[in-house]
């Protein structure tokens, strides 16, 4: 009997761990927006949003707070910060082509082995919507994909050829689920963290393309 | 005779467009940048086959309802909150050149079900290339090479290049016949600056069409806005019209 899975938050919580002080971090819509509510006070992240702010706070949680012209890219309202500062969408991609973004978290329909991203079209969509991921996941220098290891009807998202839409290749460095953690390499993909009460047989069961899985295989930590 | 760009009523700003007209609108996605007043103005004119540049097609009166009232708590949305979806409702669109016309999750926006109808073309276009196209524009560059889209769909049929071992493809700048932006304060040289996040596409869409209209929260003396901080010159700004003091929700029959 497999364990349980982890929750959005917790999920958010393992995420922020990959950010260090002075990184420049870029969030998805979806899951990866709520990892700017579990940065601990003594990390200096520089939260950039595709609408074109820059150092921003977390997710405004009080209503009082909410401002309308200070929304995040999901369109949430986010708290200013000391030594924030707002550009033009243009000049927040120049941003985002120029190569700043140290590590941009994207949600994922699909990733395969070699780390190619499909997150802009949904499955039976006539239509999808590139958004700013498309220009993330080329750019960034480190993309990390924040998802559920399966689909809501248990299909593996993991998985040897994508196919759905490709919306860049080689492109994913980690895979964070609710399971695992996941390391894509030239090598092939490795199992580098369990969640507590998962096996690597039980996340292999889970995962379309093979998990290698390394003598130094760790229990996924939050705090 | 002084200069002075600002103009009276919002019918007036949107006289002159016509059917068959690019208009790039700006905005992101949320009600505090979007240009709804124009966008309204554009309804009331009726004019059609329109094409609509931006990120997002709109969301559509429904959703924009229920989020309403589902945000209420958390997220006062306005009660004159006119997104690009409200030509497309109306059939004024023929094509939509966008980044963000799909809705997350399995709702639809209208811009999709039109599409689904066949009554819209879409361009679909990373939001980092549109940005840019509209840019160039503006800057007077025809194309640009980017590396984002690259072996995907978007690379189809453009033209891909080598520089320093890495692959680009070539973009072409995108210049519409009228931008429609929201601005916060203006003066009669059409200055403007702009308030928070709602500076994104619209400072990006300035000057980048044939006309660009305004729409702002308030017309100061010239003067008052500190040139050191001016985002938009008024050089790439052709009109100036002002938001109601009040919010005016708009109940004409559709």
């Amino acid at each position: 009997m497999a364990g349980d899975r982890l929750d959005e938050q917790a999920m958010a919580l393992r995420a922020v761990k990959e950010f260090r002080d002075g990184m420049v971090v870029n969030l998805g819509v979806g899951i990866p927006t709520l990892c700017s509510l579990y940065v601990p006070p003594d990390l200096d992240v520089i939260f950039h949003s595709e609408n074109g702010i820059i150092g921003f706070g977390p997710v405004v949680t009080d209503p009082a707070e909410a401002d309308v012209d200070l929304v995040n890219a999901s369109i949430q309202p986010v708290k200013p910060r000391p030594g924030m500062a707002i550009v033009d969408h243009a000049e927040s991609f120049a941003i985002i082509r120029g190569g700043r973004i140290d590590i941009t978290v994207l949600g994922a329909i699909q990733v395969s082995e070699r780390g190619d991203l499909a997150n802009h079209q949904l499955p039976g969509k006539a239509v999808g919507s590139l958004g700013g991921g498309m220009d993330l996941a080329f750019n960034a220098k480190r993309v990390i994909v924040l998802m559920t290891h399966t689909t809501k009807d248990g299909q593996p998202k993991i998985v040897r050829e994508l196919t759905q839409p490709l919306t860049a290749p080689r492109c994913v460095q980690l895979i964070i689920t609710d399971i695992a953690v996941v390391e894509v390499t030239p090598r092939g993909l490795l199992l580098r963290e369990l969640v507590p009460g998962w096996t690597p047989e039980e996340v292999q069961a889970l995962t379309a393309a093979p998990l290698q899985v390394p003598e130094d295989l760790k229990v996924m930590e939050l705090l | 005779m002084a200069v002075n760009k600002v103009v009276s009523s919002f019918d007036e700003a949107v006289a002159d467009i016509f059917d068959g007209a690019v208009l790039l609108i700006g905005g992101f996605g949320g009600p505090g940048e979007c240009p709804s007043y124009l966008i309204a103005a554009v309804a009331r004119k009726g004019v059609r086959d329109l094409t609509i540049v931006g990120n997002s097609g709109g969301w559509g009166a429904k959703r924009i309802h229920e989020l309403r009232e589902r945000m209420a708590s958390i997220f006062p949305i306005p009660p004159d909150w006119y997104d690009p979806s409200l030509l497309v409702e109306r059939g004024q669109v023929r094509r939509g050149i966008l980044a963000f016309p799909a809705a997350p999750g399995h709702m639809l926006t209208p811009f999709e079900e039109a599409y689904m109808r066949g009554e819209v073309e879409l361009e679909l276009v990373p939001q980092g290339t549109l940005a840019e196209r509209i840019r160039a524009a503006r800057a007077g560059i025809p194309a640009f090479y980017t590396p984002t889209g690259v072996g995907t769909f978007v690379a189809e049929g453009k033209e891909v290049r080598e520089f320093d071992g890495r692959l680009y493809l070539l973009e072409r700048a995108l210049r519409g016949d009228f931008s429609l932006i929201r601005a916060h304060k203006a003066d009669r040289y059409g200055n403007l600056v702009y308030r928070g996040s709602s500076r994104t596409f619209n400072a990006t869409m300035a000057g980048a069409s044939r006309v660009t209209i305004a729409e702002v929260d308030e017309v100061v003396e010239a003067g008052e806005l500190d040139p050191e901080c001016v985002v938009t010159p008024g050089v790439y700004v052709d009109r100036v019209v002002v938001r109601p003091r009040e919010p005016r929700p708009w109940h004409e029959p559709m």
